[in-house]
Parts: structure tokens; C-alpha cells; sequence
């Protein structure tokens, strides 16, 4: 066989692309979602299939803010906070006693509602439909310390001042996140997390309210939802409901699993693992459709986009089955056992 | 044991089924179908009768919006001289064309005033009027009736009737899955898309769609063939997926023991994983069936209904009381439903629990693919379908009763007409959404659903 | 406090000197049979109520019914004063009713020490504020580990604390869901077939932490089958069949109740049950 198509591809701005995806800012909205879906399915073991509503939450409560209440940043962060918190009410009130399939099915059907009414000419006035918000960014351009003209960083990690801007407030969320969640599963509120994943009615047999820890726990990780979402929005400039489609939870999840479910901080190390690859994997598939060696009549580079959605789906499944525990987790921690 | 007479009797019963239904799409031999074409447009007329003239004059300068039927923005325009607005459209299809009422003459207004939408059938290569009524400020304050009209309510009610068979077939599948396997299936959607995909495969290309070098052979090998042979081509395809899944995936899933939570999310991955591929193959534009797709409806006592919506309908409700009387008379149904109840007591009982499961797999992939096809015909096909079913789905089953076919039924039932009736209040394009929130306040009131056990639930 | 209940009539129902649970007109159906059907039954205060009967008779219901674990269609309940009906049994624990299950409920994936922490209540670290800040909780923590290594030594498994629960023998997981109730302070522990699966070395261990919690002045309310241990340890006793009572009394005089003896043996006899031989049903048999 030929291997001279290996000389074809420029690999080392594949490899740069790679390293810089990694902690770039989609990887930090992944690991925001997925840490929030950690303290979710990690660590209270509810089945949220609607983590990507959340994100829409904090994004549209965020820029929302701005753009319809014309309040300063910081409020419309407060907002955005305010939109996953009450978005975690109605999906845990009615939810939170019955099982937790149901959890499943009511989370992802909301979180399509949350996308649905987001764009319908119905609510134009205060969403804008598909075109989205887009006039919000202003305000937090104006906090940034940063020159927005230059350029910031090393080797293949640089950005401009404004994205620059939107990374540093990320992984410092990121940081802020992960020590708080250490902290609280370390706590005896943690203790009592831990033990009504494992074992509700044991938990409840010792004077522990199952329903009302499971509500903070998803009102915690719809939080930390939300605040992905405000990265998103901050990184895009724009919040369009299209961004917030379902399989994007299944993307989060990946991630999650993919780092290992269960200890603080695989979330992130899976976030930036997956962006890597994911990177690698697409901008390879990119180069090789145009420098021709797969022929258009199989892939053309817009359907090389779509790769990302089948390696997320065999990935997804295949982890499941046959290593559940991801890279870091343990598989006796892995409590999937059916109950 | 059961097993010999049980299967030998069950392959004829299919057989049978098959040979029924073959026969019953023969009717759609009757209609013939035209070829598809781009001239396509949304019309409407604004006239009104000016008071003091009495005369009937078009009203102009009105704007009006037209969306399509997922609520994307299509096109605006204003009415001309004569009152006169027409929009093109990418193709055929069902549209909103939507009047601003601001825009409207000086005492001039909509005699129904909610319903500022007008739903438009845009045939191939036709035109589709939408009618809006309009009067001067006399006529306003006589209107008596309200903005429901019973015809209207009556219409509604037999499309939301109509699509709630075709819900329900898809819907049963999963509800048995649940009852006999405790999982909830959520690449269900993707069985749906499969047999609509592959209807549409066999209506175009016949086998030489996947077998290349068939081309030029004679049909279905070469070429597509009517829909009506399609469709149980394409209900095969879907048992077999149906088996095939529960053989190869689920199955050594259970006897490996992995937990129902890690069986879930891995029909999550594949779901994404099927409906990208589906992507791949079909492309994101939506297209339509070669046959029964422009047909005018035909007027039957209040309402209008196209022959293949009627003919569909009446298939799906045939089968659907052939799976009831499957499920309450013969040796496998009652066994399914043993099997859904209590599935040690049933294994303990002598039921092959295993074979029972299989053959829900089945029946729920070939109904689902039946289901796919008939919405597919009575919408449009495209790649994502499946998900917007499923949420559907869901709000069925959770209505109805999680874990019987008869609670997927009443579930589908009541979503189909719920759907449908509530365009008399909200937005066609959020008439989905209406379902969604129907499932969560379900929750609320009665977990367990309409024919659902409360121990099912907490 | 009164142990001595022998003046007592031996009639289903009968009251109490200090009665710290009262049930009145219970009654559960399941689709159309009844599973319970209690008028009235008072169990003492600071003694060791054992409850039995046959299989069917509808113990594990009621007990369920009484420990918060499943609703009555009709009846209430009066715990220690309070009326408790419909109350969760996380509330019922706060208010001092533990229970322990069967099918032991050992967390396996905290360590021994971590499952007896979790028993204690009021503990300021579990509130979700509070516990962000370590200062606030790391004294009771301290505390409530004492407490906890405390009970584990009385019930020498203070060896073990830093296992994982999982890694425990079933014997061993008894006696920490045992240890691990009390650190809920109860007034009232609820017993279900604690010596179900239970090795016969490991149950005169049982029994006499049983005892113990007698001396103690807690009150105990066991569901069991083993008549040994009934006789052994029980100051009182209640029957029940097709989901009402049908006797109460102290042990010995039921093992001659006519009723008592029909109920199990489903005949009429003449004899008194021989409680060493025969009647004791597999350990661990389900019931509905």
C-alpha cells in the first residue's frame, strides 16, 4: 500500500489544532456540564438526559439579562443562575419521588421544550427565534482586562484578548467548581449524597430526607449546567436555540464517562480528552477529504462534521459495556447496578 | 411445552397478517401518482365588504408570514392591489401562513380574531390557499360564534385520531420492551426512521439502492417499486432490526449482566450513532414518497380527509385490534403480557421469558417501522424524525401507563387529539410542546398513568 | 418502667400501662385482598414486642405501614404522643423510630465508620450551606466519629472500621446496621427478621445486643420466625393471621393458644406447639 498520503497531511497543525481544541472553550463548556452532570449521576445518581437545558438556561438567563431586562453583568449572571435553579425545580418536584427512569424521560423531553419555545416565533420578541440573542456580549467585553486586539499565550495555545478573556474566567469557573465539589463530597452532606445513590430507603431509614438531597444535588448540577452555558454564550458571542440541541447531553455524558464517573475531577480530564481526539479525528478527516484521498462521492467536508456524532454514539455505547469505569474510574464505584 | 405449536402458529399469524395487509395497500393501486415539480406557492386573498358601499373590496397592504411545518421561517409578503399575497415555497407540504393583524385596513379585522394562523396543504406543483375572514367593524361585533367552531373541533379531533394510531403503533413497541425487559428503549425512534427510511429507499431504488450494480434490473431490483410494496418490504426490514437488536445487542447485554441504567444510555449512544448515519445516507432535506403523496382531500360528512390518510388510518386501527385480540387470545400474547406483570412469576410458570422477549423485539420493530412509514407518508420523510416521535412517545406511554400496549393505545390516543386540538389555542409550532408539558403535569396528578399500577412507579 | 406485663389480659387489642405506639383501624388492601386488618393493638413502652405469624399473615405489611415504608388505606397511627399517619420514615427516624431491614442495607461503598456516622442526627455538616465550610462541622464530626467508634466496640467491630461495608460477611453487616440505628438515638427499634440468614454463633450474639438495648430503656418491636428466639428474648407477644391479630400475650402462654395453633398448622390440635421441632419455616422465606 501507498503511504505516501501520510506526507500529504499536514500533521502538525492537526496536533496543534488538538492541543489548543483541548482547553479551548468548548472543552470547558463540556467540562462545566459534565462536572454538573458528575454531582447529578456521579455522586446522587439521578439520570439527567437534559443537561443540555440547563446550559440553554444559563446562556438565555445570562444574555437575557442583558438584552431584555438591560441589567449589568453580574445580575444577569444571577439571572441565568436563577433559570437553571427554577428549570431544576420543575423537572425534580414532580420527578424526584418516582423512579428514576422517569427522571430520564422527563429531563430530556424538557430540555427539547427549553430548545422548542426558545426559537418559536411565539416567544420572537423576547428570544428571537432561530437567529437567537446577540446583542448581550457588550457589557462583558467591557470587564475584560485584556487587549482585545493582542494576542495571548504560547506555541499552539493562543488566543485573541477577548477569547483569551473568555478562557481565563472559564477554567477559573472550572477551578472554582471543582474545589467546591470536592469540598462538599468530603462534608457529611456529601456522606449523605453518597449513601441514597447507593440505597435510598436505608438512608431514609436513618432520618434522611432521599427527596430533599436529590433536589439540591440537581439544583447544584443544573447550576454548574448553567454556567456552561454562560461560557458557551460568552465564547460565541451569540445564543441560538439551535446550539442547544439533545445530543449535546449525550456528548456531556461521554465526556463524563469517559473520565470516569464518581471523582471530581475526571470530568475535566475527560472534557479535554475527548476534545482532543475529537479534533484530531475531524481535522484529519478534513484534510484527507481535500487533499482527496476520500473521495467526495463517499464523505464531503461537511459530512466530516457529522463523524463526531457517530463516534460520540459507538463510543457512548461501547463504554457502557465493556469499561463503564471510563479511564480513572473504579469499577466498584461504579454503582450501576440495577435497583 | 408450549414452543412448537406456539411458533408454527405465530409464523402463520404473521404470514397472515402480512398477506392482510399487502392486500389492503392494493387499494393504494387505485390513486396514481403524479410526478413532483418546484412551483409551489402559498396564496390567500384578503377581501372584506366596506360598509358603506356594501360592496365586497380587497384589502391591501396586509403582511402575513408564512412558516413551515417545524416552524421555520419561509417567507413574508404584502397583499397587492386586488388583495392578492402569494408566497413560493421550497415544496410541497403543509404550511402556516400567518396575517399580522396590525397591518389590516382601518376598521377593518379578523372575524377570528385567535386564530390569526391559517394551516395551508401545499400540493406538488400547486397552489395552496389559505382563507382568512375578515369584516368591517359591524360584522366584528355581530360574529357569534367563538374562535372554536365545532367543524373545526371535529377536524382537529380526526387528525389528532389519525396520527394517534400511527403513534400508538410505534408506541406499543416500546411500552412492551419496557414491560417484558424493564428498559426504556431510546433509539426507539430510530426503528420508526428505519422503516421509513427503507419504504423510501424501495419506493425510489429498489435493491439497486444498496446492490449498485443491480441498476438497470428489472423492479424492485432495479428500480423502485409502488409504495404499497414498499411498505411491507420495509415492516420486514423493521422485524428483522427488531430481532436483530435484541439477538445481538440486548440479549448478550442481559446475559452479561449489565445493569438496565448502563442498557439505557447504551441505546442513547446508539441512537445517535443510527440517526447520524441516517444522516449521512438520506441527507437533512426532507423528501417524499413517490405515490399517495398530493392528493386532494375528499369531503366526508364534516370533514375533509385524503384517501391515504384513510386508508392508513384504517390499516393501522385494523392492526391495531388485531395486536389487542393477539395480546388477550392467543398462548405468546397472554404470555407477554404474564411476562410484563410479573417475570419470575411467569418464568416460574414454565414461560419461555427469553423466546416471549424476542418476539416483542419483533412486533415492536415492525410496527415501528409500519408507524414510520404511514407518518412519513402523512408528513414527510426525513433523517430525525425518530426523535421527535419518541418525546411523543413518551408522553403516550407515560399517559397511558408505562409497560402495557393498552396504556401505549389510550396514551397515543390522547396525545394524537391533544396535540392537534390545542392549535386551537397555542401556536401550531409549539402543538408538540403542548404534549411534552401534558407528560410532566401527568406526573404530577397520576404517575402511574391512565391504566398504569401505582407500583410501577415510586 | 413495668417489663412485667402478665397481669395483663391476653386479648388481640388489649391496652397497654405505657403504651408508646398505638395503632387504631388499620387497614391495607392489594387489589382485592385485605393484607392488613388491625382494630387495635398497643405496644409497651421499654419492653421487647416480638411479632409473628404464619406466612401470609400480613407482618411485613404492617410493619411497613408502621415504620413510614408504605401507606394504610384507612387507620392511624400514635408514636410516642404524636399521630404519625402518612408520616416518611425519614421523619419518623428524626422522631426517634428506627428500623433495619431483612435484606441488610449495609452501605457497602462508604466504610463501616462512614455508615455509622451517617446514623447520627442533627448533624450541621449535612446541610448543604454549612457543609461548604469545614470549620462549622469538623467538631461534631469529631464528636459523632467517638460516638461511632464508641458503639462499634461495644459491638466488636471496631476492628473493622475502615473497611468498606461491602468487604463485611453477612453476619458482620447485621450487626452494623444494628450499631449503625442506634446512632440515631432511638426510642424505638424496629426489628425486621434480624436473625434471618444469621448463623447460629453470631445469633446469641444478636440476642444479647437485643438485650441490651432493653437495658438501655429503648423499646424493640421484632418481626421473626424463629420461635427460639422469640421465647429468648421477647417480653410480649402478637400474632397475626390473614392480616389481623389473632392473639397477644407473653410468649409461653401462646405457644398454647388454640388460635395461635390453628393459624399456623391450619387444623384443630389438641397439643401445644412444640417450638423445638418443626415449625420453623426456612429463614429468609419471603412473605407477602
Amino acid at each position: 500500500m501507498d503511504f505516501s498520503f501520510v506526507f500529504a497531511i499536514d500533521w502538525g497543525f492537526i496536533f496543534d489544532q488538538s492541543l489548543k481544541q483541548a482547553v479551548d472553550i468548548n472543552a470547558i463548556v463540556y467540562a462545566l456540564a459534565a462536572i454538573g452532570l458528575n454531582v447529578h449521576f456521579g455522586y446522587a445518581g439521578l439520570l439527567n438526559f437534559g443537561q443540555v437545558g440547563f446550559v440553554a438556561m444559563g446562556a438565555y438567563g445570562m444574555g437575557l439579562g442583558i438584552t431584555y431586562w438591560q441589567t449589568n453583568p453580574a445580575l444577569a449572571v444571577l439571572i441565568g443562575i436563577i433559570f437553571a435553579v427554577v428549570f431544576a425545580l420543575i423537572l425534580g418536584v414532580p420527578t424526584l419521588r418516582l423512579r428514576a427512569d422517569y427522571l430520564a424521560i422527563v429531563t430530556i423531553a424538557a430540555a427539547e421544550i427549553v430548545r422548542l419555545m426558545a426559537r418559536s416565533t411565539a416567544m420572537r420578541s423576547i428570544t428571537r427565534g432561530a437567529e437567537g440573542l446577540n446583542e448581550f456580549i457588550g457589557p462583558f467585553r467591557e470587564l475584560n482586562p485584556f487587549t482585545p486586539s493582542a494576542e495571548y499565550g504560547f506555541g499552539p495555545f493562543v488566543w485573541s484578548g477577548n477569547r483569551f478573556f473568555t478562557v481565563v474566567v472559564g477554567w477559573t469557573l472550572i477551578g472554582l467548581f471543582l474545589l467546591l465539589v470536592w469540598q462538599l463530597m468530603r462534608s457529611p452532606w456529601g456522606r449523605v449524597v453518597k449513601a441514597i445513590r447507593e440505597d435510598e430507603e436505608a438512608a431514609r431509614a436513618l432520618g434522611k430526607s432521599a427527596y430533599w438531597y436529590k433536589l439540591q444535588a440537581l439544583i447544584l448540577g443544573g447550576v454548574i449546567g448553567g454556567f456552561a452555558g454562560m461560557v458557551m454564550a460568552l465564547g460565541n458571542a451569540t445564543v441560538q436555540p439551535d446550539f442547544f440541541v439533545a445530543p449535546l447531553t449525550f456528548f456531556f455524558w461521554l465526556v463524563l464517562i469517559l473520565g470516569g464517573v464518581g471523582r471530581v475531577w475526571s470530568p475535566v480530564v475527560g472534557s479535554i480528552i475527548f476534545w482532543a481526539l475529537i479534533t484530531f479525528i475531524q481535522n484529519l478527516g478534513r484534510q484527507m477529504v481535500d487533499d482527496g484521498l476520500i473521495p467526495t462521492s463517499i464523505m464531503d467536508t461537511t459530512q466530516v462534521d457529522q463523524i463526531r456524532f457517530w463516534v460520540v454514539g459507538a463510543a457512548l455505547a461501547l463504554l457502557m459495556v465493556f469499561r463503564p469505569q471510563g479511564i480513572f474510574g473504579s469499577r466498584e464505584e461504579m454503582a450501576l447496578d440495577a435497583n | 411445552m408450549t414452543s412448537s405449536l406456539g411458533l408454527a402458529g405465530l409464523g402463520r399469524r404473521l404470514v397472515g397478517v402480512f398477506v392482510l395487509v399487502a392486500l389492503m395497500l392494493g387499494l393504494f393501486a387505485m390513486f396514481a401518482p403524479p410526478a413532483m415539480a418546484d412551483n409551489e406557492m402559498v396564496r390567500t386573498r384578503f377581501v372584506y365588504t366596506d360598509p358603506e358601499s356594501g360592496e365586497r373590496v380587497p384589502a391591501v397592504g396586509v403582511l402575513v408570514t408564512v412558516d413551515d411545518s417545524n416552524g421555520e421561517f419561509v417567507g413574508e409578503g404584502e397583499s397587492d392591489a386586488d388583495g392578492v399575497v402569494e408566497i413560493p415555497v421550497a415544496g410541497p407540504g403543509v404550511y402556516g401562513m400567518t396575517v399580522d393583524p396590525e397591518s389590516l385596513p382601518e376598521g377593518v379585522f379578523l372575524l377570528d380574531v385567535e386564530r390569526a394562523t391559517a394551516l395551508v396543504e401545499v400540493l406538488p406543483d400547486r397552489t395552496g390557499q389559505a382563507i382568512f375572514q375578515l369584516g368591517n367593524e359591524d360584522e366584528v361585533g355581530a360574529a357569534a360564534t367563538g374562535r372554536v367552531t365545532a367543524r373545526a373541533i371535529v377536524q382537529l379531533t380526526v387528525e389528532g385520531l389519525k396520527f394517534g394510531v400511527f403513534l400508538a403503533m410505534a408506541a406499543i413497541g416500546l411500552s412492551l420492551i419496557f414491560g417484558t425487559t424493564g428498559l426504556i428503549n431510546f433509539a426507539h425512534g430510530e426503528l420508526i426512521g428505519w422503516g421509513m427510511l427503507w419504504a423510501f429507499m424501495f419506493n425510489f431504488y429498489g435493491f439497486a439502492g444498496i446492490f449498485g450494480f443491480m441498476e438497470g434490473w428489472p423492479a424492485p431490483f432495479g428500480s423502485g417499486v409502488n409504495l404499497a410494496l414498499a411498505i411491507p418490504i420495509a415492516v420486514l426490514f423493521g422485524m428483522g432490526f427488531g430481532w436483530a437488536a435484541d439477538r445481538f445487542v440486548f440479549r448478550p447485554m442481559r446475559i452479561r449482566g449489565v445493569s438496565l441504567i448502563a442498557a439505557m444510555i447504551v441505546t442513547l449512544g446508539l441512537s445517535i450513532l443510527i440517526r447520524y448515519v441516517y444522516l449521512f445516507l438520506f441527507s437533512g432535506v426532507p423528501r417524499f414518497y413517490r405515490d399517495y403523496t398530493a392528493q386532494s382531500a375528499i369531503d366526508l360528512g364534516p370533514i375533509q380527509i385524503t384517501p391515504k390518510d384513510l386508508i392508513t388510518a384504517g390499516i393501522s386501527v385494523a392492526i391495531l385490534i388485531f395486536i389487542g385480540l393477539f395480546l388477550q387470545q392467543t398462548r405468546m400474547g397472554k404470555a407477554m403480557r404474564a411476562v410484563s406483570d410479573d417475570r419470575d412469576l411467569a418464568e416460574s410458570s414454565g414461560i419461555n421469558v427469553q423466546r416471549v422477549i424476542s418476539v416483542v423485539w419483533v412486533m415492536g420493530g415492525g410496527l415501528a417501522a409500519l408507524g414510520g412509514v404511514f407518518i412519513g407518508l402523512s408528513e414527510q420523510v426525513s433523517w430525525n424524525i425518530g426523535f421527535r416521535i419518541l418525546l411523543l412517545i413518551f408522553a403516550a406511554v407515560v399517559l397511558g401507563g408505562l409497560g402495557t400496549a393498552y396504556g401505549a393505545l389510550v396514551g397515543a390516543l390522547v396525545v394524537g387529539v391533544g396535540i392537534q386540538l390545542s392549535t386551537l389555542w397555542i401556536p401550531t409550532e409549539l402543538k408538540n410542546v403542548g404534549a411534552l408539558v401534558l407528560l410532566i403535569i401527568a406526573l404530577l396528578i397520576r404517575p402511574q398513568g391512565i391504566l398504569g399500577s401505582k407500583q410501577r412507579v415510586g | 418502667m413495668p417489663t412485667d406485663l402478665s397481669h395483663l389480659d391476653r386479648i388481640p387489642g388489649v391496652a397497654k400501662p405505657d403504651p408508646i405506639l398505638v395503632v387504631d383501624n388499620m387497614r391495607k388492601r392489594f387489589g382485592g385482598i385485605v393484607a392488613v386488618d388491625v382494630d387495635h393493638l398497643e405496644i409497651q413502652r421499654g419492653v421487647i414486642t416480638a411479632l409473628i405469624g404464619p406466612n401470609g399473615a400480613g407482618k411485613t405489611t404492617f410493619f411497613n405501614v408502621l415504620t413510614g415504608f408504605d401507606k394504610p388505606d384507612e387507620g392511624s397511627t400514635v408514636f410516642d404522643g404524636n399521630i404519625i399517619d402518612k408520616v416518611r420514615p425519614d421523619v419518623l427516624a428524626k422522631r426517634g423510630m428506627v428500623r433495619t431491614f431483612q435484606l441488610t442495607k449495609a452501605l457497602t461503598k462508604l466504610a463501616v465508620i462512614e455508615n455509622m456516622k451517617l446514623g447520627a442526627k442533627h448533624q450541621r455538616g449535612e446541610n448543604f450551606l454549612r457543609a461548604l465550610i469545614s470549620p462549622i462541622w469538623r467538631d461534631q464530626e469529631h464528636s459523632i466519629e467517638e460516638r461511632g467508634d464508641a458503639l462499634l466496640a461495644r459491638f466488636k467491630m471496631d476492628h473493622m472500621r475502615d473497611e468498606y461495608a461491602g468487604s463485611l460477611s453477612g453476619g458482620q453487616r447485621k450487626l452494623l446496621e444494628m450499631s449503625r440505628s442506634l446512632m440515631t438515638d432511638p426510642t424505638l427499634v424496629m426489628l425486621d427478621e434480624p436473625m434471618a440468614g444469621v448463623n447460629p454463633a453470631l445469633k446469641q450474639s444478636l440476642l444479647d445486643h437485643v438485650r441490651e438495648l432493653k437495658d438501655e430503656g429503648i423499646s424493640v418491636v421484632f418481626v421473626e420466625h424463629d420461635m427460639d428466639v422469640v421465647q429468648g428474648i421477647s417480653d410480649w407477644v402478637v400474632v397475626m393471621a390473614e392480616g389481623a391479630i389473632i392473639a397477644e400475650g407473653p410468649p409461653e402462654s401462646i405457644a398454647e393458644n388454640k388460635e395461635v395453633i390453628d393459624a399456623y398448622l391450619g387444623a384443630h390440635h389438641d397439643t401445644p406447639l412444640d417450638l423445638d421441632a418443626g415449625l420453623e419455616t426456612d429463614s429468609g422465606e419471603e412473605e407477602e
